[in-house]
């Protein structure tokens, strides 16, 4: 099972220390460290604005000058700035606490930064939580004496959809360039104009174009960076704070969230050096008015006489008791991917040990044949291995199937760190250099989707012990790829699995596949079954083999499954959304849905019970390194507090069951209970025969997520989404001649089902006869062209008449 | 006072015909001392010019031979030489001269110079606004190339080179070595954090040496006459000629080459006097970021020790003359007024105190300055002494605390008397002057 052990750090040898005096304490430190860490760590207190423990030196607001009486070399040195001053041995450094002269120093380098400050704290964002503020209150002078102009602008300007700067606020600490620069590596922000009149700027043909620009608000020093979502929204004073894990990607990012008066006003990176060191993506920090939105439910529905009425609670879970056992086993349960650990252990049980079923599965998105049997043996209860901070210090990593920046971007910014700070060597086995693979210093192992085994294959002398492979969600669609990352496992390398959503590690661990009981338990083991039976207290256990989601699917849609229970579940990510929506909407299948808002499932659900949104409860992800990630209750006066354990409970309770748990507490002990499983895994073979090479005419189709996107987990997300990539077309240039395409003209994907019509975009890097269009940008991939990746798809210009596209 | 304490060694062919073309610079012996020290071992080099005691004519003083010697030769990266020809401080005009009357002088320092600390990229980094002397200097580079002292194989060797000539974009801060690097890498021109030094990772990453024109355009002379030659001129530690820009209120301002150690009571002579009817009242030694001097200190001899005795630096030897028809609150605020327009905007200190200052100055001058306004501006200025990223904003400092420390009774009238009041602006010019523009311009200052 997955536990959340810090590794040992490397014990720094003593000789690798250098001791210093600072303010007459003796501080002994590693070689290489800054004289203000090494302050940090005796508790002494030293104003800054432009250090960052995270970015790079640049000593340029001068707020940390510290006297040097020695410099280790029995010299004096000028007044130097702590924030970019390696402490020396036996150096002697003195603060304002010990010596008057650094004092004033300090004093009169606030003075400064103050002549041009418009002191409007009042009505700006940052008052009450700003290093300005809080600085000069405590190291600054009581009074300036400037009396003369202050330098002004027009406010604020633009420099994203989202980022808002107001200029005359700037201190000019660069620590968003320097984000910029050397931790996302979009460098788009830049200073212009020079002395006072310097200023952050965007260049004139591009807007600051990052996922992660965010971080520079929450970075800013003073009140200059604002974001368009929370601008005038509240006063730091005002907000409740709560530390909590986001639930956009398998990441798990820490967050800090910030309410007032019950709705989430802002979200904020946390401070987790393990996880995502102090950094998130916008999409984690501006994605949150999901839950928010007219078509929230907060009232169960039941069907009557083909309506969806208003129903309350007794009514619709009698309804639904008659509906689950009117079918009997002959039911099963889809879990999303998306679910805390909690909720999903409870759909686990409710299957087994209530409907009598081993029809479960969270992934309701497109999967090959390998997958699930490869994640039941290989991933399910893996100690934490590969670790965000293995990949900052591979010597090598490879990702397979996995685009960083798109799918997990905490990944991506680790694996910049390294690269940048390491010289983490970094292969992307992919169709093209992406933006993120480039700013990764990636070399590009060019493959067409499919043909991920051999490109491994052509790269088994770079597959050596020191090696790191990442593998995404998109590799389990490729036969056989999955088991050759195990082959290469076997002789030394390391590798991890990155889904791309956030539950789909902790629906694992809870055994939400047809072929695993929870904590790794194989559902064709009788002896997992007896031991299981025995933890929950039953006779039975389900002995018959499971469906999977598809086969799910396919036997409602042929009236051999009688009733479904689905949670959270989006039919727009199944692989063919429109086959699961027939399947859901014939009459001979009862569907009982649980979810937070209306969606195409609602349509067609028969009975459906409003669940608690994650700020609204108690729980737990499991990130991909298989770390535990805590979320808290941000939201204390939820409208809804029928967690998903609850209802279950409820329902259980009505069908003469007991599910033994009724809160995510509750859920969540009883998982522990049963995580001690010490007999045999699932094991898994791979499937005989050579990958299936898809033949045929067209081009082969590539194609992910990108991170922001039409996801309904951004919709009220309005600015952020203005941030998103435009949707593209992208084709070789050799692609592009034979086919008579210019770059930027409109092109048309298709195939029997359908087309999409996006602007080509001729890719140097691209891998030839392969397109490439973004899954959920604009236009709904695999709805319209019922091709999964590595499918064959056909392209054409589309000829523009009378100027018509 | 007779011509006999000139020097002319770098200014020798000046007032040759059409000195600066590449035939006749050769006719006069050019490119001699290159031809010799491709043939020579590149330390021995190193060594004679350690020897001569050739110190950075840039301003600091630094040998420039000991600085060539840190080079690591060790590291596998190539060695760059970098010329710092981005003169534009107020009263500094040697490099400009020279390179409009002798660039070949500067290339032939340079082959030199490459070849000693083993480079064979050498960049002259030339300040854009002087479009002439850049296309001088380009053709110059360019009959070198077909003359076959620039390229592959220069002077039948094996030794290749190559010059560029970059013109800057206007910006004072790129003469700063580390900004000068930035923005010839293509940069936003801002010094760099320190350690690394240039001689370790410089341009490009790569060991490099940054020297100034005038001292690179010695070296020739160097090689040529050898270093107890050169130390015959100058003082015990500062050793050589140098070239001393005398302007402002003298009867022949110019340039004036003289062994360093030369006072400017024996300059001053040179250039003919103070104009007709009027006395010295201050100068500046080495350009408008040295502390200014007082006629007591004629007779200081202007080498690095000399002036770092009296107080100030010796800088790049631009002597600036004002005679008692200046006022210094003026002088002080026009200064500083460029360095608030030059401060790169990186540091607080340099960018917010160059801003505070020009508006205290500026009301003193107008004579709106308050009771306190002194004591103010002695303040702030030690809240940025030495607490700057880089020493442009101790070069300002220093200029108003001297002008402050000399003539305070002018600033202490400008808490009641405009500065043109006491010293009337017309009286500096040698020219007509119709007070009522200025005066147009002044309150447009506003």
């Amino acid at each position: 099972m997955s536990t959340d052990v810090k590794k040992p750090d490397g014990e720094v040898a003593k000789a690798d220390l250098v001791t210093a005096t600072i303010d007459g304490i003796q501080v002994s430190v590693p070689k290489g460290t800054l004289v203000i860490r090494a302050a940090e760590r005796l508790g002494i207190d030293i104003p800054r604005f432009c250090d960052h423990e995270l970015l790079d030196p640049v000593a340029a607001c001068r707020q940390c000058l510290v006297e040097v009486p020695d410099g280790g070399n029995g010299r004096p040195m000028k007044p130097q700035p702590a924030c970019a001053l390696t402490v020396m041995p036996n150096m002697v450094v003195e603060t304002a606490a010990t010596n008057e002269k650094v004092a004033k120093h300090q004093q009169g380098m606030l003075e400064f930064l103050l002549i041009n400050h418009p002191l409007d704290c009042p009505i700006c964002d940052k008052g009450g939580e700003c290093p300005l503020q809080n600085q000069t209150m405590s190291h600054g002078p009581g009074e300036s004496r400037f009396e003369g102009l202050k330098r002004t602008y027009p406010k604020p300007v633009n420099i994203s959809a989202q980022i808002l700067i107001d200029r005359e606020r700037c201190v000019l600490c660069q620590r968003c360039t320097r984000f910029g620069e050397q931790i996302s590596g979009d460098d788009f922000i830049s200073l212009s104009e020079r002395g006072a009149l310097s200023q952050i700027n965007i260049y004139a043909s591009h807007p600051y174009e990052s996922y992660f620009s965010g971080n520079i608000v929450q970075i800013c020093p003073v009140g200059a960076l604002t974001s368009v979502d929370y601008r005038f929204q509240a006063r730091p004073f005002d907000l409740v704070s709560t530390t909590t894990t986001c639930e956009h990607c398998a990441s798990g990012c820490q967050l800090r969230t910030d309410h007032r008066h019950f709705q989430v006003k802002r979200r904020l990176a946390g401070d987790d050096p393990e996880v995502n060191e102090q950094w998130n993506c916008d999409k984690g920090r501006f994605g949150f008015y999901y839950g928010r939105q007219a078509d929230r439910l907060s009232y169960p529905l039941v069907r009557r006489d083909g309506e969806l009425v208003p129903a309350s609670w007794p009514e619709a879970i009698d309804a639904a008791v008659a509906g689950l056992k009117a079918a009997g086993a002959s039911s099963g349960v889809l879990t999303g991917g998306r679910l805390t650990l909690e909720n999903a252990f409870a759909y686990s049980k409710f299957a087994r040990a209530v409907l009598g079923t081993n029809s479960i599965d969270f992934r309701t998105r497109p999967y090959g044949a390998d997958e699930a049997g490869f994640l039941a043996a290989e991933v399910t209860s893996r100690e934490i291995d590969v670790t965000f901070t293995d990949l900052e210090n591979a010597a090598k990593v490879v990702l397979v199937g996995f685009e960083p920046e798109e799918e997990s971007s905490a990944v991506f910014l680790r694996l910049r760190k390294g690269n940048r700070k390491n010289g983490t060597r970094i292969l992307a086995v992919a169709p093209f250099l992406t933006n993120g693979s480039r700013k990764l210093g990636a070399v590009l192992v060019p493959t067409a989707p499919g043909d991920e085994v051999q490109a491994l294959d052509s790269i088994a002398a770079e597959l050596d012990e020191g090696t790191i492979v990442l593998v995404g969600e998109r590799a389990g669609l490729v036969p056989g790829l999955l088991p050759k990352v195990r082959e290469y496992a076997a002789k030394g390398l390391r590798w991890a699995w990155i889904p791309r959503r956030a539950g789909e590690l902790a629906a694992l661990e809870a055994g939400c596949l047809p072929q695993l009981l929870p904590g790794g338990r194989p559902a064709s083991d009788a002896s997992a079954r007896v031991d299981l039976q025995a933890a929950w207290g039953i006779d039975h256990l389900p002995d018959t083999a499971g469906l999977d989601a598809e086969q799910m699917l396919a036997a409602a849609a042929a009236g051999s499954l009688k009733a479904l229970v689905t949670a959270a579940v989006d039919l727009a990510d199944m692989a063919d959304p429109e086959a699961a929506y027939a399947a859901l909407a014939s009459d001979d299948v009862f569907v009982v849905s649980l979810e937070q808002r209306r969606s195409a499932v609602t349509e067609v659900a028969d009975v459906v019970f409003p669940v608690a949104l994650l700020e609204e409860q108690l729980g737990t992800f499991i990130n991909w390194e298989h770390r535990l990630r805590p979320v808290n209750i941000i939201n204390t006066d939820a409208p809804s507090v029928m967690t998903d354990v609850r209802v279950l409970a409820a329902l259980a309770d009505a069908l003469g069951s007991d599910l033994g748990m009724r809160t995510p507490p509750q859920a969540q002990a009883a998982y522990y209970e049963i995580t001690d499983w010490e007999g045999a895994k699932p094991g898994f073979t791979a499937a005989a025969g050579a990958p299936a090479q898809a033949g045929g005419e067209g081009l082969k189709l590539a194609s992910w997520h990108q991170a922001i996107d039409d996801s309904r987990c951004l919709d009220g997300a309005e600015t952020l989404r203005l941030t998103a990539p435009a949707p593209l077309a992208r084709i070789s240039p050799a692609t592009a001649a034979a086919l008579g395409v210019r770059d930027g003209e409109p092109v048309m994907i298709g195939t029997d089902s359908g087309e999409v019509v996006l602007p080509a975009a001729v890719t140097a890097s691209m891998v030839d006869d392969v397109v490439w269009a973004p899954t959920n940008s604009g236009v709904e991939l695999f709805r319209t062209l019922h091709a999964r990746p590595g499918d064959r798809v056909r392209l054409a210009v589309v000829k523009t008449a009378g100027g018509a596209a | 006072m007779s011509v006999d304490v000139l020097t002319p060694t770098l200014t020798d062919n000046w007032d040759q015909p059409e000195a600066w073309k590449i035939a006749n610079y050769v006719a006069q012996g050019g490119y001699q001392a290159a031809r010799k020290a491709v043939g020579m071992d590149p330390d021995a080099i190193i060594t004679l010019v350690k020897d001569s005691g050739l110190r950075g004519r840039g301003g600091a003083g630094f040998p420039t031979g000991v600085k060539w010697s840190f080079i690591p030769q060790t590291n596998p990266k190539p060695k760059y030489l970098v010329i710092n020809c981005d003169e534009s401080e107020p009263g500094t005009c040697k490099d400009m001269p020279m390179l409009m009357a002798t660039p070949h002088t500067l290339v032939e320092g340079v082959i030199i110079s490459s070849y000693a600390v083993r480079a064979h990229h050498a960049f002259i980094y030339v300040r854009g606004e002087v479009l002439h002397v850049i296309r001088r200097l380009q053709q110059a580079v360019a009959d070198a190339y077909q003359a076959g002292y620039l390229g592959k194989g220069i002077f039948g060797t094996e030794y290749d080179l190559d010059i560029v000539v970059h013109a800057g974009a206007g910006a004072y801060i790129c003469g700063e070595e580390t900004a000068l690097l930035d923005s010839l890498e293509g940069r936003r021109g801002q010094p760099r954090l320190r350690p690394p030094f240039p001689a370790v990772a410089g341009l490009y990453a790569s060991p490099t040496v940054v020297n100034n024109a005038e001292s690179i355009a010695s070296v020739p002379a160097i090689v040529a006459r050898g270093a107890d030659w050169y130390k015959l001129m100058g003082t015990e530690k500062s050793a050589g000629s140098t070239i001393y820009s005398v302007s402002g209120h003298v009867k022949r301002p110019g340039q004036y080459e003289a062994p360093l150690g030369t006072t400017y009571r024996t300059l001053l002579d040179l250039a003919g006097g103070i104009r007709d009817g009027h006395q010295l009242k201050f100068f500046t030694p080495g350009g408008s970021s040295t502390p200014i001097l007082t006629p007591d200190q004629l007779d200081v001899h202007l080498d690095y020790e000399g002036v770092a005795a009296a107080g100030s630096i010796l800088g790049t030897k631009a002597l600036q003359t004002f005679d008692e028809t200046v006022s210094v609150v003026r002088t002080t605020l026009r200064w500083t007024e460029f360095y608030k327009h030059e401060s790169c905007g990186k540091c607080t200190p340099c960018r917010e105190g160059s801003w505070w200052l020009v508006q205290t100055l500026h009301n003193l001058e107008q004579g709106k300055g308050h009771e306190g306004d002194i004591e103010k501006i002695l303040d702030l200025c030690d809240n940025v002494t030495m607490k700057s990223f880089c020493t442009l904003a101790d070069g300002f400092v220093a200029n108003i605390t001297s002008s402050i420390k000399y003539f305070r009774d002018e600033f202490e009238a400008g808490y009641h008397t405009p500065a043109w009041e006491l010293f009337p602006y017309e009286k500096s010019v040698y020219f007509p002057y119709e007070r009522e523009r200025i005066a147009v311009s002044e309150g447009a200052d506003q």
